[in-house]
């Protein structure tokens, strides 16, 4: 089973610091950390391989800086790396980004399995997985939470709905997006480290997967950022005081007067 | 119809209309006079009379349902909704076109986007309109909630946003008209598509994400069994549980209840943080709460900094006495 797992380059939105004056984010300093939603990816991937055979090759598209990212990701038991860098990615919102991707995914070929994180922890929009999916017209099961079952031309998933779960399949290839998964991602190892040393990364631009730069980055981004701004400041807060009672009795007026008990 | 027209996605489930589509339907209802076009109920699948009523109730100019002629090979799957959504948004070319940023909405939403070539907003909190461009003005949280942008689709029709539950206000119009009925025919294309095998309900109960109140506990509540006390509470209220990344990570409750930036985003009328100290990934999924509560011993705690009312104590003898204060008298 050929898997690729697309994982992304965030700065740690924990760490993130605005500028009161402009209200803009302060870079400078915030560390960069591999989004959390595409360890969980490789983990899984990683497993799979271990369990059933095959390869893992991850992607990413970003700053050439976004290498590191996917040198972690060799020294782990991933088998090929690809950089997609290029100025005309720039800028791209979701349908650019998945455009992008999916072109590399084309050109690289014949993968049975794609994982991506369920979204990035800076834009959190969870759209670039089911937007590569559909460019490249194949299925997608998105917040899938444990893979049940893969092989035989096929995968059976549980993903996380509203209220509960569903158990889904689908035949190869098929995309899914992963939520954070219960087992963390793994250390590398003494052995992996070495072994990952003489693995390149393929860095690939525009030209390179037959994307039409029009189509990428800022150029083939339909969205635009009108505006950024600070979130309202928080009026103050209003503590229910005295004993455990009294306490208690404040908190169910409020509730009275809110409706939500009588 | 006209190709200026608002058209809102309603979710249905067990055939019926999923709350977040009604919200989105009075947002759209408020928006349209500055926007101009007709707000249009958008349905796959036939719309009985109640339905029908229902949404001319939130301001629904028409209602559109898309038959798939035949029968629908895999009547749930997001990418033949998608399929036949693309297909009618290309004939009838709306200007907007809003869904609820469910777990359908944020797969199904994306997928026709790319079949429309054109930008999607997800998650949006605000909606307002550049009444001289006729813009959509969407407005969302990123970076962990540290900052919101203000997002616009200038040159691709329609313009599309999801939109969480809870986040818009429903509001029935005054005096509701009678709504158009038409119908849009296509037959299903043909594509490979996930098949669902089978359903499991973890709880009868709307899920976190969905509930009007939410009652979540922290490691501050030191024992698993603390999620019991605050159950009772939130059955009281007519609410679920919720729970911190640290209480799932010892274990003391399922990961279906994490709210914050790994787990669930909620938007209830009401949140009680209980014994939660408020990191920025927790708040991130839960500041969006019309009311806050924050019951914790440390009064130091930053959950304090976000919350609306405080309480600081032992949840242990808090909660016991709200339930005694609260007698027979809560919805639940």
């Amino acid at each position: 089973m050929d898997i690729l797992v697309s994982m992304k380059q965030v700065p740690d939105t924990q760490k993130v610091k605005i500028d009161p004056e402009r209200g803009t984010l302060i870079r400078k300093g915030v560390p960069a950390i591999a989004n959390p939603f595409d360890e969980s990816a490789l983990e899984v991937a990683l497993d799979l391989k271990e369990r059933l055979g095959g390869t893992v090759t991850v992607i990413t598209m970003g700053i050439p800086d976004a290498e590191c990212l996917l040198r972690d990701a060799l020294t782990l038991g991933a088998d090929r790396a690809v950089l997609l860098t290029d100025r005309d990615f720039a800028g791209a919102d979701t349908l650019a980004t998945s455009y992008a991707l999916s072109m590399a995914i084309r050109a690289l070929g014949g993968f049975d399995l794609l994982l991506f994180g369920k979204q990035a922890i800076d834009g959190d929009t969870a759209q670039v997985g089911p937007e590569t999916a559909c460019h490249l017209g194949m299925p997608v099961i998105t917040f899938v939470s444990s893979i049940v079952s893969a092989g035989n031309g096929g995968v059976v998933v549980e993903r996380m709905i509203e209220g509960g779960l569903e158990v889904m399949r689908s035949d190869f290839p098929v995309l899914l997006t992963i939520v954070k998964a219960p087992r963390r991602l793994r250390i590398p190892t003494l052995d992996g480290i070495i072994a990952s040393l003489n693995v390149p990364v393929r860095r690939m631009g525009a030209s390179d997967i037959g994307a039409q730069a029009s189509l990428c980055g800022l150029k083939g981004s339909p969205t635009r950022v009108k505006k950024v701004f600070t979130p309202a400041v928080h009026s103050k807060i209003r503590f229910f005081e005295g004993s455990a009672e009294e306490k208690a009795r404040g908190f169910a007026e409020l509730l009275r007067e809110k409706g939500i008990a009588r | 119809m006209s190709p200026r027209d608002i058209w809102v996605f309603v979710e249905r489930r067990n055939g019926r209309a999923h709350p977040v589509s009604f919200e989105l339907l009075s947002k759209a209802n408020a928006l349209k006079g500055e926007l101009g076009g007709d707000l249009v109920a958008l349905f796959v699948g036939e719309v009985g009379p109640v339905l029908k009523e229902e949404c001319e109730a939130y301001g629904a100019d028409e209602v559109l349902w898309i038959s798939a002629g035949g029968a629908m090979p895999a009547p749930d799957s997001c990418e033949i909704m998608a399929d036949l959504v693309a297909r009618t948004a290309r004939e009838r070319a709306p200007s907007v076109l809003l869904a609820g940023a469910t777990v359908f909405g944020r797969t199904f939403m994306p997928l026709v986007a790319v079949r429309l070539r054109t930008g999607l907003t997800a998650d949006c909190t605000e909606l307002a309109v550049d009444a001289e461009r006729k813009l959509l003005l969407q407005t969302r949280p990123a970076f962990g909630g540290n900052i919101l942008a203000t997002i616009v689709c200038p040159d691709t029709k329609p313009q599309m946003a999801t939109v969480r539950p809870h986040v818009f206000r429903m509001e029935k119009v005054k005096e509701p008209k009678a709504a158009r009925l038409e119908t849009a025919l296509f037959d299903a294309s043909p594509m490979r598509v996930a098949e669902l095998l089978e359903t499991i309900v973890e709880t009868e109960e709307a899920g976190v994400a969905e509930s009007d109140v939410v009652v979540s506990g922290g490691r501050g509540l030191g024992k698993p069994e603390g999620f019991e006390l605050l159950a009772t509470l939130a059955r009281k209220l007519g609410g679920v549980v919720g729970a911190s990344r640290g209480a799932v990570d010892l274990g003391w409750i399922r990961a279906s209840h994490q709210v914050g930036q790994t787990g669930n985003t909620v938007n209830p009328k009401l949140y009680v943080a209980c014994g939660i100290s408020g990191a920025i990934q927790h708040v991130t999924g839960m500041k969006g709460s019309e009311v806050i509560v924050a019951i914790n011993e440390d009064p130091d705690a930053p959950i304090f900094q976000i919350a609306d009312y405080g309480i600081i104590g032992d949840l242990y003898e808090v909660i016991p006495r709200i339930l005694e204060e609260l007698g027979d008298g809560g919805r639940g």
